[in-house]
Formats: structure tokens, sequence, C-alpha cells
């Protein structure tokens, strides 16, 4: 039985003069995410991309995987492929079912429905649908439910083909990649800038990466461990990422020695990486900034910190983790395949120059004043101009 | 980093030596059989698999019929005192407070299995006294197992005197040695002492990762960890890691060779080490009784300096070492080790282990290296 995967995608149909390129883009995508997969062809037909899984992966399945990645889809069915004749179709909607109450269990309440692109195919979609759910009543023996089935069998009449489904698997949403702009993610080795990395994916940005690191106080481990990062969210952007690993020692002991005391210490770190990251945004052409920030998760994410930290760049910075629990964001990570690596024990700050009781509201004045020691401009340039960069492969 | 490296964690693992990769790949490439089939190349295998159990067994003066090759040092330390406990009619083991994680979680999990675990502190010297082990062990003790040479400090154990007192106070009680940062550093007799198993692992000299043996005296029982077709006695079935195996046989046969003339050369080195950085920092302070400390490690602690951004400003200046012990150096946590011979957690303590490589440059290099380091980060 030779299988295909039926993609819908939802919302670029709300995207009015843009849908074409919208539509143009996750084809495109989804031709990338399957690239890995030798003999897998994509085809864009009336309203559906189908993907044409290769002849070693006749059940779909490893092609699945593959486009389960591609933002902008909301769900994928593999289907069967049959020819557009109601005997063939029926059959092929009883094997299906049988296989996916196999799978679920129990005796669900099904019902059938059927689409036509071809309009010309007799009979039209609601007697084909009465015609193979007799079918499925027949050998399976399952209670009829058109209002809130269960279990829905899906036949599509296509120009060539029919395809017929049971199991429809979700997509991740979102945009295409692409679409949207390009944005420059702070990324450290923690739980949160990854997701945050991700969820700006997902509303079809291009990500470039930019992680600060502070040897000899923290080791190459450290940075090998967010290059993993970069790699796991290139996989999702289905193209490589660009981590700019800022070497940032001097200039962190710079700012302790300014902060004095130390309580500013963090925040000074903080507004210094966004200058640095805002001249390596504005270099690549990336619009803003994104960070893992959530409110209120450490001192230097108060309403007050962030405002401070806000106010030493133009470009903005977006936390799309802002209002997350710590368990929503542990979650996502847990599905993007980020969260394993985040929680090896190699810091991306040393513990040295983190002070045991930071401020959690700085005040702007005392905060300049801080700065005001340095020339904190020329040490971004400095800095931006000598960083390293990694290509990362998903 | 262009310039060449100095390498002084020989104690995490070492460099292969070329002939010992030439034979693995010879193995790997031509003598590829396996051990059990009965045409020609499998004879060609059986019999390179035999000249390895001869090497190994020769090294440590065992019988090559007592020696089963495992994936590592960590396998073989599990089998001969996890097994041997397993195997016996006790419900007591002994060890000390300072093992190899191999060793102190086994006998974590035989205490989780109802095990009752007695564990002996080392001394501030990083010694273990021989009548506190034994004052440990009662009639009913079914298994001991000692640590040969300290993995972090270096320090020897009095393996032989603790071996006699166990078996006067309990002769069926089974005594297994922890050899692996021994064998190739210090004489190792087997039959010197009343002993049942000894652990050692490849690539702490010169060979690769991934095999290592257990010596088992002939008589004693273990009960294997895994079940197959019988290979290994049975003890360890599964398709024999020839090329490893092979490896294995050849970098004990070379280090053995070397070991009249490179062991006393690398205790000269550490010493030069140790003076020069203690000539730099007088408050630099080495762990362990220097008397009784093998001859590849070198322990030393740095007050008021944490240990990782150390180790990583020499590994700036090109020289690699350990902090603690690289197989848990990932933890934060001052190790148990250290803690046990009593080094307050604010001293930042390296590890230095050398080879039958290292070169009096080299520690010349790393002793300036420490000096900068740090002042760099004092």
């Amino acid at each position: 039985l030779t299988s295909v995967l039926l993609t819908r995608y939802g919302e670029i149909f709300l995207k009015g003069q843009n849908r074409g390129f919208f539509e143009r883009r996750l084809v495109e995508n989804i031709k990338r995410s399957v690239a890995g997969i030798p003999g897998a062809r994509v085809e864009r037909t009336h309203g559906r991309v189908l993907v044409w899984p290769p002849a070693d992966d006749a059940s779909g399945s490893k092609t699945l995987r593959a486009v389960a990645r591609v933002f902008g889809l909301t769900s994928v069915s593999p289907a069967a492929v049959v020819p557009r004749e109601l005997a063939a179709i029926s059959v092929a909607a009883v094997e299906s079912a049988r296989r996916e109450v196999a799978r679920r269990g129990g005796r669900p309440t099904f019902k059938v429905e059927t689409r036509r692109s071809d309009k010309r195919f007799q009979p039209a979609s609601p007697e084909v649908s009465k015609q193979v759910g007799a079918a499925i009543v027949e050998a399976l023996d399952l209670p009829v439910d058109v209002h809130h089935p269960q279990l829905e069998v899906g036949v599509e009449i296509g120009f060539e083909h029919a395809f017929v489904y049971a199991e429809t698997a979700p997509g991740p949403g979102g945009l295409p990649v692409g679409v949207t702009g390009k944005v420059e993610l702070l990324l450290s080795g923690g739980i949160d800038s990854p997701v945050a990395g991700w969820l700006m994916l997902k509303r079809g940005c291009e990500l470039g990466a930019t992680y600060f690191h502070s040897f000899p106080y923290t080791g190459d481990h450290s940075k090998e461990k967010v290059s993993q990062l970069a790699r796991a969210l290139a996989a999702w952007q289905l193209a490589d990422v660009r981590l700019n690993v800022v070497h940032f020692t001097d200039v962190q002991k710079a700012l302790r020695e300014a902060s004095g005391d130390g309580r500013l210490a963090v925040v000074l770190y903080r507004r210094m990486m966004m200058r640095i990251a805002e001249r390596l945004a504005r270099s690549s052409g990336a619009r803003a900034l994104v960070t893992g920030e959530a409110l209120a998760q450490v001192a230097s994410q108060t309403l007050e910190n962030l405002a401070v930290i806000g106010d030493s760049v133009r470009i903005p910075i977006l936390r799309p983790c802002l209002a997350h629990d710590k368990q929503e964001t542990i979650a996502i990570a847990r599905r993007i395949g980020t969260y394993e690596t985040s929680i090896q024990p190699y810091d991306d700050c040393c513990s040295l120059f983190v002070p045991e009781h930071p401020e959690t509201r700085a005040k702007l004045d005392d905060v300049r004043a801080c700065e005001s020691r340095l020339d904190v401009e020329a040490l971004a340039d400095a800095c931006a101009r000598s960083v390293e960069t990694i290509t990362c492969r998903g | 980093m262009t310039r060449a490296l100095v390498y002084l964690d020989n104690g995490a693992t070492t460099r292969v030596d070329r002939r010992v990769a030439e034979a693995a790949v010879q193995a790997m490439t031509e003598g590829f059989g396996n051990p059990s089939s009965a045409h020609r190349l499998g004879v060609e295998a059986a019999r390179m698999l035999a000249r390895a159990r001869e090497q190994v067994a020769r090294a440590v003066g065992g019988e090559p019929s007592e020696i089963t090759f495992t994936s590592g040092g960590t396998e073989a330390n599990t089998l001969g005192f996890y097994g041997a406990a397993k195997a016996a009619r006790g419900r007591h083991v002994v060890t000390t407070a300072f093992e190899h994680p191999s060793v102190a979680d086994a006998a974590k999990r035989l205490a989780d299995e109802g095990f009752e675990v007695s564990l002996v502190a080392p001394g501030k010297d990083g010694v273990v006294l021989a009548d506190d082990f034994a004052a440990q062990v009662r009639p009913d003790t079914a298994a001991v197992s000692i640590l040969w040479v300290q993995n972090e400090l270096g320090t020897v154990m009095p393996v032989a005197e603790i071996a006699e007192r166990v078996k006067a106070r309990a002769p069926r009680c089974h005594v297994h040695v922890d050899a692996v940062q021994a064998v190739g550093k210090l004489p190792v007799d087997v039959r010197a002492q009343p002993i049942d198993s000894l652990s050692l692992s490849a690539h702490k000299l010169h060979g690769p990762k991934g095999v290592g043996a257990l010596w088992l005296k002939k008589g004693a029982r273990v009960t294997p960890l895994q079940w197959g077709g019988g290979q290994e006695r049975g003890l360890r079935p599964g398709t024999e890691g020839v090329p490893g195996i092979v490896a294995l046989g050849l970098a004990i046969e070379l280090a053995e060779a070397a070991r009249p003339e490179a062991a006393p050369r690398m205790g000269r080195l550490r010493d030069q080490l140790w003076r020069a950085i203690s000539d730099g920092l007088p408050e630099a302070k080495r762990h362990g009784d220097p008397a009784r400390t093998a001859p590849h490690i070198l322990s030393v602690g740095f007050p008021g300096v944490p240990a990782e951004p150390l180790l990583h400003a020499l590994e700036g200046r090109g020289v690699c070492v350990s902090a603690g012990s690289a197989c848990h150096a990932k933890d934060k946590k001052p190790s148990a080790t250290l803690r046990a011979i009593g080094v307050p957690d604010d001293m930042g303590t390296l590890r230095f282990s050398f080879s039958r490589e290292t070169t009096d440059e080299e520690i010349a290099l790393a002793a300036q290296a420490v000096l900068e380091a740090v002042k760099e980060l004092s």
C-alpha cells in the first residue's frame, strides 16, 4: 500500500496578500525538512502539500518525524494512496480504521469526512462518506457519531488518486521560519533561552545566537554545551544557526570592579550583553534581541531591573518566556529536545561573578554612575569586533 | 591554541601508544574473525585473545585462565566486588570511604539490597590504616574492596597488610583490589598477598578506552552481571572485543617493560613540579603522605583559589590537569575524597598526573603556568 503524508497549514490563510509568499516559504521549508531522507519528494497540489516518503520508509514514520518540525503546519496525516474508486477507497478506509483502533484500543465512535479536490468526481462527498462509513460499520462494528466522533476517517479525492487516512498527527503550528524577519537570541546554557529562541522560530523568525563566554571562569565544555543547544535550534530552523561567541571575561571583570560592592553587577553585565548583542544584530540584519528572561524568576528579572537593562539599547528586546512559569518552559524544553542539554552541569557564568545579594530594584542613575567609570560603548565595540563565530548545523 | 599541549592528566586517561593502536587496527581489519568461529579466521582471533590473556596474566603475576576481559575498570570493579558479595553467603561488606565511584556506588547498591556496609575512613595523610580496616571485618564479611592507589591523591594503601589482616579474621572473605591506578606504576603481583580479585584498565596504560580486565583467583566465585554465549568462562559473556583486548595485552606488556625506568622518572618529575610550585607559592599544600604516594600523581591545594577557573587558566596556558578527579569533575561540590582527608572547601585542588611520556621540559612549563595562573586568579 503506497502512503503519502497530507500536510495542513492554518494561519497562513489569514495573511491575505502575503499568502503566496508564505506558502512558497512553507513548501521550501518542508523540502528542507526532508533533505536528509533520500528519495522523499514534496508535491504541491490543490490546497495541499503532499510529502511522498521514499520506498525504504514505506510506513512514512521516519518522514513524518522530519516533517513534524516544520513550523506553519497544523497537522499531518499519513494516508493510503488508492485508485479513485469507491470499492478501493472503502477497503483502504476499513484497513486504516482497523489499524488506528488497534493503536488506540477500545471501540471509538467515528465518522467519515470526504473532501473532493476534483469536483467532477461522482458521487458527491456526502454520498462517498455514507458508503465508506457503511463499509466500516460492517467490517469493524464501530458506532457512528457525526457530531463528536472520537475517530475521524478522512477521504480526499484528488485528480489522480484518492487518499484515505485515520490518523492525524499535530504539527508544531506557528508560521514558516523566514517569513517574519531575523532576530538575535542571547543564548546561555540554561533552560529558558533555547525555549525563547524556539518560540521565535515558531513565529516565523530566523535566528542568530550570541553567547557570552568567560574563560577561564567557565570552561570550553560550557561553550560546547551552548553549541549543542544552537544545533538543536538549527534542527527546528531547518538551517544553520550562526553562533557568536563573545569573549566577555575582561569586560566582566571591569564591570565587577566598577560595581563596587557587586550588588549592581548582574544588571551591569546584562546591559553590556545587550549593547554587544545589539551591535551583532545590526551587522547581521536582525531587528530585535531575544532573551529567555521570565518575570521575577531571578533577581535580575524584576520589572525594575528589566527596565534598566532595556535602557541600554535602542533595539527592541523580546522576551517570549516572560510570563511563563518555570514548569511551562521546562515542558517546552523537553518537547523540543533542549532540556537534557541544558541541565548538563556546565555553567555559563562563574558564581564568582554573581554577588550573594544582588539588587532587585536597580536605579538607572546608580547604574549609570557605575558605568561612567568605564567607556562602555568602546568596550562593547571591542567585544563585538573580536567575536568568534561557530556555524551550528542541526 | 596552537602551542603544544602539556598533558598532565594521565590519571584521567593516557594517549594510546602508536604500537598499541596499530595492533588494534590490525585486529580490526585483518584478524577480524569471531573467536568462536570454527574457521581459520576464528582460530586466528582466538589465538590473539589467548596471547592477550597471557600478556595480562604475566603483568600481574596470575594465570591466563584467571583473567576475564571487561569493558574497563568500572566493570572489573563491579564484577570483582559487587559480584563477589552477591555470590557469597555473608551479608556484610567493607571498603574505604574514598573509593572510586565504581566501588563506592556498588557498595551503595549492596546496601540497597540489604547488605550491611562498613566504610573505613582514611587518615589526613590520605592512607587507610590496616588496623582500622581490619577492625571492621567480621567472620561473616562477604567481601572487601581496597583501592591500591587513590585516584585523586596518589596515596598507596598498605594492600598486603590489609589483605593479610582481613584473611586472618575472615578466611572466606573475598578480597578485591582496585588496581586501576597501580598497574604500570607499582610492582603488582597478585600472589604476593592473599587477595581474590584485582581490576585494571587499559586506558590508564596508553591503551584504548572501553577495555579492562579482572584477575580472579582460581576457585574464587563471583556472580556474573550479564548472560549470553558463555564467553570468558561465562563470567562476561558476549563476543569478545578482540581489538581492544589485543591492545590491552600489548599496552600492559609495554607498560611493564617501561616501568623499571619510567616509574622512578615519573616520581622525580612529580617531586620537581612540587618543588617548583612550593618555591613560588609557599602557601600551596601537597595532599597525601609524600613517602607513600605513587610516582605519577601529585595533588596540590591552593588556599582561596577556586579549582575550576584555575584549571581553565592553566588550560589557557596549554597545560591540561584535573580538578579533583576527572570522572566527576563536573560536580561542583568539593570531592568526597578531599573532604575525607580534611581539605577545606575553599582550597582549590588540582591533580597533576604524569606518564612515561612526560618530559622535564613539560614540568618546567607547567610549573611556570601554575605560578602565573594562581597570580591571575588571586
